[in-house]
């Protein structure tokens, strides 16, 4: 228990850092650490293909592909436009509808009980694979179908436009 | 019209066939050709140890030669001096006293004979212009060294070693 | 756990560690030696007989050099560059099995760390993390060309990485297990897996070659048009754990290929081995012939590197998105199908 609590501790404070950091790569190598603590939450709950799969998807592809793009951007602060004040108040306003949303649904809910799970392996390949495949093998064939639709409308965007060649 | 000769080649541009394409027989071929070199026995010379053999008309280091007796044989004419392209070749004369006459062969003789080994060319020209067949460029490569002002060499390092010793 | 158990476990962490730093700097000195050989030269020869000391001569040369930062560099992140990039090479080695169990008396080794049921999910992760600190290091040197070098690895790594991904299934669709231990033991005596999966095989090859950064696929370290790519303002050790690194992903990535398609640490007749030579010594004759295949695969890293000249990059990019993904999923198909007519 008090591995989660210095490991809860540590996804919270890096993800505070993620926000504060002036520099946009650092708060994206902070939001590495952050994806990192999340990884060490899924071991400790047993669940060892989701944490190796949160290490490859999130920590291994998709932060380089955010920190690729942002070191294609100019970051320096003299071209960077002053943000007017409207953006500002309705950036406030958005944040703190999305406080209160939280709030009121955490206090709707009430306090967790502890989960205990039925199958303590249930996070191994095998077991997670005959869980997918079978009771939840509907939305599973639902979700691949919206990555290959995405997939076919990126190439779409990739292609050449017939006209301007 | 007539060719001059065979060697002209029509160059075809040819569409790649399936095999070339494939890229992988071509990496296979180029693997075969490395791998023959690979047990083929190395051209290299390591050089202080083993040397290359010098051509007969070689140009080296340059030697003041003694006559048959074992006396100098440089009247310090200058002629060498004179016919130096590069101008590496220094000397100040002086006249023999009486009791070196089995130093020396003329009355005259360099007293100093300097040449300035990062300037010389090796032209051989020094060689030629010299009436008393007093310096040969006969000697080996020049050594490398550490300093500039080692590499002005000195009667010290040019005169050939005595005969009978 | 057991404290035995401890301490052996912990006695092989150090010596797979020590292994694979000795493996590194060896490679570095193999690199040059074999490449003399392939040009009909005779290779560093000075540092010792054969100048087989010529490691220890870079070592100390590299760990004597000035330490260059550079001004606008970002200092932290400058010296978590490379100490990343030599981390990531380095936790590899935790899972692949360098051979069977070792009995010593009432004590049963395990010559593997840590056999983790997901140990090519593991393998493929720390792979994949590997990339940062190429981009780490080349972001904060505030040098155009270690960006560009940056820029190339990770965007190269991404592309690799999938038909990586794609290979290695068609792989667990014969084995049907991810634990690397048990894809070992599949492939007793002479069943290696490279005879069901020889497509498979030469899919991951080449992806091995453009994770480790190996010509043909040096496109990050590219001379020609990058200077030295994201290690241009690196110098001293920083430099050489960029360059170590490079050679312990090598090795390691040769013991990848070895444990899941050249059958580990099997060999034909091992079974005979091990009824006249005794079961120790038939398991100490298997480790012996897993570094065999290991040096023989580094061996064909750098015999590729003086055969192929450098990719173009949308050359790359090709290869790697339009033949390797396309063809990697066609032999997952293949072997799907094959797998469902034989279990019919």
């Amino acid at each position: 228990m008090n591995t989660f609590y210095f490991i809860a501790f540590l996804s919270v404070f890096f993800s505070i850092l993620v926000i504060t950091a002036k520099n946009p790569v650092h708060s994206i190598l902070y939001l590495i650490l952050t994806f990192f603590t999340f990884t060490i939450h899924y071991i400790l709950l047993n669940a060892q293909f989701l944490a190796i799969v949160n290490f490859i998807v999130y920590m291994g592809a998709i932060l380089v592909l955010f920190l690729y793009t942002l070191m294609l951007m100019n970051l320096n602060k003299e071209s960077e436009q002053p943000k007017s004040n409207l953006i500002k108040i309705a950036a406030v306003i958005g944040g703190g509808c999305f406080l209160v949303t939280i709030v009121a649904s955490l206090r709707a809910l009430g306090a967790s009980s502890p989960v205990v799970l039925k199958d303590p392996g249930l996070g191994l390949v095998k077991n997670l694979g005959k869980t997918l495949f079978n009771e939840y093998l509907l939305p599973f064939e639902v979700s691949s179908v919206l990555l290959l639709s995405a997939m076919v409308g990126a190439v779409l965007l990739a292609t050449k436009d017939p006209k301007t060649t | 019209m007539e060719p001059l000769s065979n060697k002209r080649k029509v160059v075809e541009n040819k569409p790649l066939n399936f095999l070339e394409r494939a890229y992988l027989p071509a990496i296979l071929q180029g693997l075969a050709i490395t791998m023959k070199h690979f047990f083929r026995k190395p051209v290299t010379i390591s050089y202080p140890e083993e040397k290359r053999e010098f051509s007969e008309n070689f140009r080296g280091m340059h030697s003041l030669k003694r006559d048959e007796n074992g006396k100098e044989r440089c009247t310090a004419c200058g002629l060498c001096a004179l016919s130096c392209p590069a101008e590496a070749i220094t000397m100040t004369a002086a006249e023999r006293q009486p009791g070196e006459e089995n130093l020396y062969r003329e009355e005259k003789y360099a007293a100093v004979y300097e040449i300035n080994m990062l300037r010389c060319i090796f032209c051989g020209l020094c060689e030629e212009a010299c009436p008393k067949e007093a310096i040969y460029l006969d000697g080996d490569i020049v050594p490398s060294d550490y300093l500039r002002k080692d590499f002005i060499y000195g009667k010290d390092k040019l005169v050939e070693a005595p005969l009978n010793q | 756990m057991e404290l035995a158990e401890i301490g052996i476990k912990f006695a092989l962490v150090t010596i797979i560690f020590a292994i694979s730093l000795v493996i590194a700097m060896y490679s570095t000195y193999a690199e040059r030696k074999i490449a003399a050989f392939f040009q009909d030269r005779i290779g560093p020869n000075r540092a010792g007989p054969w100048g087989i000391l010529q490691p220890l001569a870079d070592g100390g040369k590299m760990f004597l050099k000035e330490e260059i930062i550079p001004t606008n560099a970002s200092g932290f992140l400058f010296i978590v560059g490379p100490s990343l990039a030599i981390m990531t090479a380095c936790i590899g080695s935790a899972v692949i099995p360098w051979g069977q169990k070792l009995v010593i008396g009432s004590h049963v080794i395990d010559l593997q760390v840590a056999d983790i049921n997901v140990g090519i999910l593991y393998i493929f992760g720390v792979v994949s993390l590997g990339v940062y600190g190429v981009m780490i290091g080349g972001w904060a040197s505030n040098n155009k060309y270690s960006l560009l070098g940056a820029i190339r690895a990770a965007s190269q790594n991404i592309s690799y990485e999938i038909s990586m991904g794609l290979s290695i299934i068609a792989l667990l669709l014969v084995t049907g297990t991810l634990s690397l231990r048990q894809i070992a033991e599949q492939q007793h005596s002479w069943h290696w897996n490279i005879i069901y999966q020889p497509v498979g095989f030469i899919l991951f090859l080449v992806c091995a070659f453009a994770e480790t950064n190996r010509t043909p696929f040096d496109l990050p370290e590219c001379e020609t048009e990058l200077v030295g790519g994201y290690h241009t303002e690196y110098s001293s050790m920083k430099l050489g754990f960029y360059l170590f690194a490079e050679y312990i992903n090598m090795f390691i990535s040769s013991a990848v290929m070895v444990t899941l398609y050249w059958g580990a640490y099997n060999y034909p007749f091992m079974d005979w081995m091990a009824a006249h030579i005794g079961t120790n010594g038939a398991v100490i004759l298997g480790v012996v012939l897993m570094f065999a295949k290991i040096f023989l695969f580094i061996f064909f890293f750098m015999w590729v590197r003086w055969t192929i000249p450098r990719f173009r990059y949308d050359q790359l990019m090709d290869l790697g998105w339009k033949v390797l993904i396309p063809l990697a999923i066609a032999n997952i198909v293949v072997t799907g199908i094959v797998i469902t007519l034989i279990n019919r």
